[in-house]
């Protein structure tokens, strides 16, 4: 059971100290929990937990190829362990090890891939995640989660230590919003209502989320009722959450913080055109590359602010019969 | 040695008469490195791992991941003979709905540890395999057999900065060093040069045994076990296609078509060099 915070507001701390303390509380619980990180523990905040657990906190040097097929070797032999580095290497780099190692041979692997899309911000293009997602969905039998916020991915790190299978989660080191209450739990593959509504519906995932519920704030000012989901499983989609959305609501936006290409916005018009099709417009990176510049820059040039998403929603009921 | 030389090299032309022979029923196969890898293979489930072919699951089994993944027929053969499954089985190669796929399949061969097949992923994850064991600090061993080819991958030399870094003794690997990949001599391709030396210059302990001398593979995997702080690199100067007599001459032996006479060819020559070994003393 999950409960959104009646007032949006960022998190005390940033997702990379919660997702270290949850690790060290999985380790703490099981023996076989085991961290891998491609030279990066100072970044995401996992120096204590190597010092901790120093047989079981592998920092490998900046060889993700390698690491992904280590650990998927390692859960041949029942270690269940959890992989680590920046979005981008953490997808691109590794692709055919997370096919063939880890999915095609069914074995037992969490990956982790941080500074998801504009949140690589002055990283810049090269650094900037926003295709992470599109690559793995493209993998059968991989899960593919995108927490909203701390509260949500820590609840969904606990669920997935034994759970057997390949789930690649999508992260930002950063304080992001907080969008749901402590002690809030999911169920994977079923996306979460935020605000129930009756003329449209926005499917969210994120760091966009708490833009999403501003923009359904604002819609509601003008008296235009919207539905917003958090649809933090990209994979399985939440499909009968997408027809019902578009039977009651009539028209949906996507936001993303991808991609529009492979993404969110492409998982549901798949979902909705097989379902129950109702007009789309997707808001998200327009199928360019990332840039130097500060998530609020970013945000503009890409046509994602919360004002996008306003007009976005007015632009879809335009097209709603 | 517990077994004789003799022994272990009848295993071995067993060995290659059992893998052409699953390759005789799709017509072809990787011939080339199937040949070259059977008194490795014969050495191995001959004497030196801990296997058990009636629980092929068995907890305290040593690991095989075969790196080189596209010569599973050399290790189907070698399951064959070893009792894993029947040799009627062989013949099902690459058949729809079979259990031995062209590539090695954990998910399908009893006794296939691990899947491989894209070439660099499976010393990773034998790597990991080693990793997670002495985690739980099991004394099991695994080995892993790679290409020459392989060696091109990039991914073989972070496992191989890995596992020397985390000091994997439990871990022997082997490079099958037969000079040619698919499109002809390594050196002219991609020239892996010393690769005993390359691995010693990356930590391992590394030697250099000829690949078809049974006793020469059974005394460096010995050394290896003695190795206490190190993983152990064999490689293995082998011969492409070596004792296939339509395939050992032909330049292109990676991956052969061959008909009805050449296999027939084979076996007879196979059994002529047991008859031979037989006749030793």
């Amino acid at each position: 059971m999950y409960k959104v915070v009646s007032e949006i507001k960022p998190e005390k701390a940033e997702m990379r100290v919660a997702f270290a303390a949850v690790m060290d509380e999985l380790a703490a619980a099981d023996p076989a929990v085991a961290y891998f990180d491609c030279d990066v523990i100072n970044s995401t905040g996992m120096v204590e937990f190597c010092k901790k657990y120093p047989d079981r906190g592998i920092d490998c040097g900046i060889q993700e190829a390698n690491m992904i097929s280590v650990a998927a070797g390692a859960s041949a032999v029942g270690m269940k362990p959890f992989t680590q580095t920046f979005g981008p290497f953490a997808a691109r780099r590794v692709i055919d090890q997370v096919y063939i190692s880890a999915a095609y041979a069914k074995l037992n692997v969490r990956m982790f891939g941080t500074d998801a899309g504009i949140t690589a911000s002055y990283n810049g293009g090269t650094h900037m995640p926003i295709e992470d997602m599109g690559l793995m969905r493209a993998i059968p039998e991989v899960t593919l989660i995108e927490p909203a916020d701390s509260v949500m991915l820590a609840d969904l790190m606990r669920q997935t230590k034994d759970r057997y299978g390949v789930f690649y989660f999508r992260t930002t080191r950063k304080v992001t919003d907080q969008i749901y209450e402590e002690g809030s739990t999911f169920e994977i593959g079923k996306a979460a209502l935020l605000r129930e509504g009756t003329d449209a519906t926005i499917i969210v995932s994120g760091y966009c989320t708490s833009d999403a519920l501003a923009a359904a704030d604002a819609l509601a000012a003008e008296g235009i009722s919207v539905r917003v989901l958090n649809m933090f499983t990209w994979k399985p989609v939440d499909r009968e959450a997408i027809a019902a959305a578009a039977q009651e609501t009539g028209a949906i936006v996507t936001v993303e913080n991808h991609n529009i290409l492979t993404g969110l916005g492409s998982a549901v018009a798949e979902a909705l055109c097989e379902t129950c099709p109702a007009p789309l417009h997707r808001v998200g990176v327009p199928d360019r590359f990332g840039e130097v510049g500060s998530v609020d820059y970013l945000k503009k040039i890409f046509g994602m602010t919360k004002d996008d998403i306003i007009q976005a929603v007015k632009a879809v009921l335009a097209r709603k019969k | 040695m517990k077994k004789s030389a003799k022994e272990l090299n009848i295993f071995a032309a067993n060995i290659r008469k059992a893998a052409l022979r699953a390759m005789n029923a799709f017509h072809g196969g990787h011939v080339g490195g199937s040949m070259s890898m059977a008194e490795l293979m014969a050495v191995l489930y001959g004497e030196a791992m801990k296997i058990d072919p009636k629980n092929p699951q068995w907890e305290g089994r040593d690991w095989l991941v075969v790196s080189k993944g596209h010569c599973g027929p050399a290790v189907y053969g070698t399951l064959a003979c070893k009792g894993y499954f029947p040799m009627e089985e062989l013949e099902t190669l690459n058949q729809e709905g079979t259990r031995l796929p062209s590539h090695c399949d954990r998910l399908h061969t009893p006794g296939i540890d691990m899947t491989t097949g894209s070439l660099g992923q499976g010393v990773s994850c034998a790597v990991g395999v080693a990793w997670g064991l002495k985690c739980q600090k099991k004394t099991n061993r695994v080995y892993t057999i790679l290409g020459d080819g392989e060696c091109d991958e990039g991914q073989v030399w972070e496992a191989a900065l890995f596992a020397a870094t985390k000091k994997l003794s439990n871990l022997t690997a082997f490079v099958d060093y037969n000079k040619k990949q698919l499109d002809g001599w390594t050196k002219d391709i991609c020239d892996l040069g010393d690769l005993r030396a390359k691995f010693e210059a990356f930590g391992w302990n590394a030697l250099e045994v000829d690949g078809h001398d049974v006793s020469a593979i059974a005394g460096a995997i010995e050394q290896a076990e003695q190795c206490s702080a190190k993983p152990t690199m064999i490689v293995l100067n082998t011969v492409k296609g070596k004792d296939c007599c339509f395939a050992e001459e032909m330049f292109y032996n990676h991956f052969i078509r061959f008909s009805q006479e050449d296999y027939d060819a084979a076996i007879q020559w196979l059994n002529n060099k047991i008859a031979a070994l037989e006749q030793e003393g």
